[in-house]
């Protein structure tokens, strides 16, 4: 009988496991994922909190307090009479804008990160993978590819975000577009170095010599071996789209009524941080807590994958 | 090394162009063109209509209207939609005003980043790494506006520092000294605030580079000579950790103004990036191409600086 190794999986378990800041953090983003769908379904689909009925008797009414029975139609009245978050300047549910607002701004972030890591993967691979290969006798894909991302990185991210969102008109997917579309460099820089490294070993020669067709190498030999800085990038991605994105509905460039984001909750609560202090703390630290979240596991992921710090504990 | 020097610049100049491309490719972004962004507008007449499409030449073909842009801002006759001020001028008032707030982040960032970065990564795993891993992740987490909020009600409450604007309304008359004493009283915050996440971030990226390096085996060699751990720490392992940061000095100037947009906007700071706030606001793309190029055009600057920078640091650069 031979002793059970460990596959390298459950060795980056057992590590992550051992770093309690990384597992507070995916139990946070499990929890935040369950509000985004449960919000997405309870308050698009069946309307058990409704987060755009404005109900002006019961403006600005702090959390835990209870609606106005005999002035609101009883259409209007929130589930179980009760504001758990309070209410905003239309009298609109708190909780349930939030709810919603967690659907969009993950949505957000995960269709951002989505076209950045695709765009990151296929141009990173591409450099890696044909490095060599002369384009018209000029200049390599090598150099023609990691050249167009040095230019891309001299733009200062955040203005020409705002430029581009600001000028094109205004829509959500416009926004997840620009921010997926001005983030791939980091992923291609990760992707292109791994692919470079990964090239000369023996199992990619020895896939060239069976006459595998060079997209299936790419794609199915050599991409899972570069795959962990990608997902760790992708999940610090996913957190700084939601702090672009709120930091746009600050400018006034966000995601547009009627979609709640918790950005512009956020926006649009600064105006009554001291009539209604809920409304701009309330979804700060609902940022605050789930950007870190993502944070934390990206950094527990990177600590438990690193093999360098791995023999030393 | 000269010939390095002068590859890179050639390199350089080649990518200056295709920035200047890119950064004029924005006017082609607007829905229709930059003429027809704001048809809603009641105040725009028939003349402002001419007045943009004058400018940029939008009835010749694209390379024409990129030479004519080109030459417009070489020239300094590039004027703002708004007031009808040369571009180049305003953009220099600005940028002197953003100096002083981006040198003092930029001083407070990397004064304080590297004892952070470095003390945690010695003391791997202790409460003090762990408590700072934590507070700076916070700090990165925080939407920057948020944190300000809350910091500008209680500073004002607490200690009344200035929160608002560069000077003092009405100090006009107040012998210099004064003025610059109420300037660097107005500084005090906004760059506190500019600085904090470029404090976490750096931090981070000090103590993962220490650690890579104090694994190294000429570090235990250090050790086994017996040097003292001061030794070992600073004069043998911080110098290497130390390259990486040439090249990220480079790309400090970006931050100049991506990062200072909302910071400026928050703090009233007549800066470069409220000015790209304001353009972008009354949609005055003269400024806007312009500041996009400028930003792009001193970073490809920064890093050709921290290239050569890393070339005399590290003389296996100069060989490739």
């Amino acid at each position: 009988m031979t002793v059970q190794s460990e596959t390298p999986l459950q060795e980056f378990w057992r590590l992550f496991k051992h770093d309690s800041l990384a597992m507070t953090g995916l139990i946070v983003l499990i929890l935040l994922i369950i509000a985004a769908i449960g919000g997405k379904v309870l308050t698009e689909w069946f309307v058990v909190f409704d987060p755009s009925t404005v109900r002006l008797v019961d403006k600005f009414l702090p959390p835990f307090s209870f609606a106005s029975k005999d002035l609101l139609p009883a259409e209007d009245l929130p589930q179980f009479g009760i504001y758990l978050l309070g209410t905003d300047e239309l009298g609109r549910d708190v909780f349930a804008r939030m709810l919603q607002g967690s659907f969009v701004s993950l949505s957000i972030g995960f269709v951002a990160v989505g076209l950045s890591t695709f765009i990151g993967i296929l141009f990173g691979s591409l450099a890696g993978f044909y490095g060599n290969v002369r384009i018209g006798g000029l200049i390599t894909v090598d150099t023609l590819i990691m050249r167009f991302t040095d230019i891309m990185l001299c733009f200062p991210t955040f203005f020409l975000i705002l430029t581009v969102v600001a000028l094109l008109p205004p829509s959500i997917y416009n926004i997840m577009i620009v921010i997926g579309l001005t983030s791939w460099m980091g992923t291609t820089r990760f992707v292109r170095a791994e692919f470079l490294s990964l090239r000369e070993q023996d199992f990619v020669i020895a896939a060239k010599a069976l006459g595998l067709p060079a997209r299936y190498i790419m794609f199915r030999h050599m991409l899972p071996n570069a795959l962990a800085p990608v997902l760790i990038s992708a999940i610090i991605g996913v957190a700084t789209a939601i702090l672009t994105e709120s930091g746009l509905s600050f400018l006034g460039f966000g995601v547009q009524p009627p979609y709640a984001t918790w950005g512009n909750i956020l926006a649009d609560g600064r105006n009554f941080i001291f009539d209604a202090p809920w409304l701009f703390y309330l979804p700060g630290i609902a940022i605050l807590v789930v950007v870190l979240a993502f944070n934390l596991v990206g950094e527990g992921m990177r600590e438990a994958m690193n093999p360098k710090l791995r023999k030393r504990s | 090394m000269w010939s390095y020097i002068f590859r890179n610049l050639l390199q350089r100049l080649v990518l200056l162009f295709i920035v200047s491309v890119i950064a004029h490719s924005i006017v082609l972004l607007a829905p229709g063109e930059p003429s027809e962004v704001d048809p809603s507008n009641p105040r725009m007449q028939p003349e402002d209509i001419a007045k943009i499409r004058a400018a940029f030449h939008l009835d010749d073909p694209i390379y024409l209207q990129y030479y004519h842009w080109m030459r417009d801002l070489m020239t300094g006759e590039l004027k703002s939609f708004k007031d009808s001020q040369p571009v180049l001028p305003k953009i220099w008032d600005r940028f002197l005003n953003s100096l002083p707030l981006f040198i003092c982040a930029t001083l407070l960032v990397w004064t304080l980043a590297f004892p952070t970065g470095i003390q945690a990564a010695i003391r791997r795993g202790s409460a003090y790494d762990r408590g700072s891993t934590f507070i700076a992740y916070t700090l990165i987490s925080v939407p920057g506006f948020f944190l300000s909020y809350i910091l500008i009600l209680w500073v004002v409450d607490w200690f009344g520092v200035p929160v608002i604007g560069m000077r003092t309304f009405g100090m006009e008359d107040a012998s210099p000294l004064f003025q610059s004493m109420d300037k660097i009283w107005h500084l005090v915050v906004p760059s506190i605030m500019s600085a904090i996440a470029g404090i976490a971030i750096l931090s981070r990226y000090v103590r993962s580079q220490m650690l890579e390096v104090i694994s190294q085996d000429y570090v235990r060699t250090a050790r086994a000579k017996g040097l003292d751990e001061d030794t070992v720490i600073y004069h043998h392992a911080l110098r290497n950790a130390l390259l990486p940061f040439i090249t990220l000095f480079g790309f400090l100037l970006p931050g100049l103004i991506g990062g200072s947009v909302i910071f400026e906007y928050i703090f009233a700071w007549p800066g470069l990036g409220r000015l790209g706030y304001e353009a972008i606001l009354s949609r005055d793309f003269p400024v806007i191409l312009t500041i996009n190029f400028i930003a792009a055009a001193l970073t490809l600057a920064g890093t050709f600086l921290s290239d050569i920078l890393y070339a005399v640091a590290d003389p296996r650069i100069r060989l490739e």
